[in-house]
């Protein structure tokens, strides 16, 4: 562990909730987990293992089942305290209610103003600086429930920001996003990070985009045991395939993403070189074949096709080699419909 | 949240509007007053009119100010109740206080008290009696109190909105009993109370009312902070320091106040609690309760004061119960501005 400061500790947590007069368990005693300056956390884990739970309760919106969550500066359980060390941006749907969305994320300034909620300028300034930082300059003056989904997460990021916390935890910020959306989020919490020196805790799906951005990931199993680590490390020690272990879904350590098809199909010979290269192999996959490459061990009488991807200056084609024959093609889609 | 100049010019221009319908109010009724006679009557007394003078001083003003009270308070409870259940439909009827006023009035009216309160109400008005409004008020503090205590022990809102309703039922129902087993002429004396009246309060009662209001109006304000913060719904709320059961018991005890003492001193006035803050919402384009607040208060006066000039048909000797008037003349002004408004989502 660096020397940075420690903004958040846990101690023998446990989580879960009370139910008519019954404790529903919902993770196991969790490692010892640190929230630090500038570190970007990622929670993964299946559905219904128990991120949100764990999000909520170290945000103080839960109480613990047992064990101690530790905010240096705060006493246990005053959430005036907690509401200026942590922030949250979460999946609740915030409704019309005619709010703008300048007033709403004014609203991020409340543990800081009086008894009417009457801004200063230090309080303005951090609102300007949190709309600038999330770009939605332009949107200010729009009543809050007319944003699309995209610029709504932007709008809640902007008043968890302008709530000015060393801690900003957000629960599936990407969910409801389409891909770039999910990209410049992800994008912004990483410079974020970076810049403000807060501790980021978010939860998502998103695999792929955690393994890019995440400093720490914690995953949750769908038992409730959780596996800390950097991104990398629990790739390679196989942990992130064991946590998503599906029958037909495998974790290509190569690619860093899932892979679906596991069923070993027909093999096809794939040579040549570059991006045309590894698309083509994608495809292939897709088609269901297994791809064989270069030093080749599979028996060559298996292999009933071979493709190769000449290194034309000019023009991408694909070379079929196969059943005595050998034609050329121009896009993958042709290659795949002659190999059907 | 900040106010704007153009709020404040509204502002200033509903205070306005609202000492005119104040004066109007006084003008208006049996006997017409004119503005200027009002204005001696104030201002030198002595030179006035003495039959005017009585008139005003004891019958037009209470009723106005009572007016006044009412507005503020029914329509203010309403906008937090709406905000904290989150509900366009909430009012401050919702959580049972007033049909627990009501309750007391039945119990007085319909059980063995038919003589004491028959002499009263015959010596005093309906409203006017404090048999009454002592059994209004007594009532409608118990279920403030069971709805407090209920408020303290509960994580959720919406599960307190539910339950407000229930004892609203149970209330309801156990006055159902007594009317099902009541003479017809106590009945009708029980209906007479549910018409409500702006007409009986005076004297000691106002200067009561007046007590119990301003403090549930300064509590009310008070919390707009809070009311602001829970517009993004509980959990941000909590998020951002507030202490959600802390913030329901204070929102709950003020609307309770405002509801229990205006239902146990006027009667039941529906209408306007639900229909003001979305009246002001329109008007100012806005929820921060900071401006919501002193809008309701203004707007509810003005509506309440104006249904009260309605309601004393100009050119006629009879005046119609208030609770009527509320309805039939402010259900069609909220169905024409959310008309134009055209789109809910935006409550």
């Amino acid at each position: 562990m660096s020397n940075d400061p420690v903004l958040l500790r846990t101690n023998d947590l446990q989580t879960g909730y009370h139910s008519g007069g019954k404790r529903i368990v919902v993770s196991g005693e969790l490692p010892e987990l640190e929230l630090q300056p500038g570190r970007l956390v990622c929670l993964l884990g299946p559905n219904g293992s128990g991120k949100s739970t764990l999000l909520r309760t170290l945000a103080g919106l839960q109480p613990v089942l047992n064990g101690t969550i530790d905010v240096p500066g705060v006493e246990a359980h005053k959430p005036a305290e907690l509401a200026r060390k942590i922030s949250l941006v979460l999946t609740d749907r915030v409704r019309g209610n005619n709010l703008t969305v300048q007033s709403l994320i004014e609203l991020g300034r409340y543990p800081y103003t009086g008894w009417l909620g009457v801004l200063n300028e230090a309080d303005k300034a951090v609102v300007e600086w949190a709309i600038g930082a999330t770009g939605i300059s332009a949107l200010r003056n729009r009543k809050a429930h007319t944003l699309s989904d995209g610029e709504s997460q932007k709008m809640m990021l902007a008043r968890a920001l302008a709530q000015d916390t060393p801690i900003l935890m957000l629960d599936e910020p990407t969910a409801h996003l389409d891909l770039p959306s999910r990209i410049r989020l992800m994008r912004l919490l990483h410079q974020l990070a970076g810049q403000t020196r807060k501790a980021i805790l978010l939860s998502t799906h998103e695999l792929d985009l955690a393994l890019q951005v995440a400093d720490t990931v914690w995953l949750l199993e769908a038992g409730g045991r959780l596996h800390q680590g950097a991104p990398e490390d629990l790739v390679l020690n196989g942990v992130f395939e064991a946590a998503f272990a599906e029958e037909d879904i495998v974790f290509n350590k190569e690619a860093g993403v899932f892979v679906i098809h596991a069923a070993p199909g027909k093999p096809v010979l794939l040579t040549g070189g570059g991006i045309t290269f590894f698309w083509t192999q994608r495809a292939l996959r897709r088609a269901g074949f297994t791809v064989v490459t270069m030093p080749v061990t599979t028996p060559a009488k298996d292999i009933i096709y071979h493709v190769r991807i000449p290194d034309y200056p000019t023009r991408t084609s694909w070379l079929l080699d196969g059943k005595g024959a050998s034609r050329e093609y121009t896009s993958i889609a042709e290659l795949l419909q002659a190999m059907r | 949240m900040t106010e704007s100049p153009i709020q404040k010019i509204r502002l200033a221009g509903l205070l306005l509007l609202l000492l005119l319908a104040f004066l109007l109010d006084l003008s208006m009724g049996t006997v017409k007053i004119p503005v200027s006679e009002i204005v001696r009557v104030f201002f030198s007394p002595k030179t006035a009119n003495p039959t005017w003078h009585f008139i005003i001083a004891r019958i037009r003003l209470p009723k106005a100010c009572t007016a006044v009270l009412a507005g503020c308070g029914l329509s203010v409870g309403g906008l937090q109740m709406q905000t904290l259940f989150r509900n366009p439909l909430a009012d401050p009827a919702i959580l049972g206080i007033t049909s627990g006023a009501g309750l007391g009035v039945a119990a007085v009216m319909l059980t063995g008290g038919s003589m004491a309160t028959l002499f009263a109400i015959k010596e005093l008005g309906v409203s006017g009696s404090w048999l009454i409004i002592g059994a209004a008020c007594v009532s409608a503090g118990a279920v403030m109190l069971l709805v407090l205590t209920l408020s303290r022990r509960l994580r959720d809102n919406v599960l307190m909105l539910i339950i407000g309703i229930m004892i609203g039922s149970i209330t309801l129902a156990l006055t159902s009993v007594w009317q099902y087993f009541s003479d017809p002429e106590q009945v009708k004396d029980y209906l007479l109370w549910t018409f409500g009246s702006l007409g009986g309060v005076t004297g000691v009662q106002l200067s009561i009312l007046s007590g119990v209001v301003a403090a549930g109006l300064i509590v009310a304000f008070l919390s707009s902070k809070m009311l602001d913060a829970l517009l993004l719904g509980e959990h941000y709320a909590r998020s951002m320091g507030l202490t959600a059961r802390r913030a329901r018991v204070i929102i709950i005890c003020s609307t309770s106040l405002l509801a229990g003492s205006i239902t146990a001193f006027c009667g039941p006035i529906g209408f306007i609690g639900i229909a003001v803050p979305h009246i002001a919402r329109t008007i100012f384009n806005t929820a921060s309760h900071r401006i919501l607040m002193p809008a309701c208060c203004l707007i509810g006066t003005i509506l309440l004061l104006m249904c009260d000039m309605v309601a004393q048909l100009p050119g006629s000797q009879s005046v119609l119960p208030i609770n009527i008037i509320t309805s039939l003349v402010g259900s069609p002004v909220v169905i024409i501005l959310l008309l134009r408004r055209k789109n809910l989502n935006s409550w």
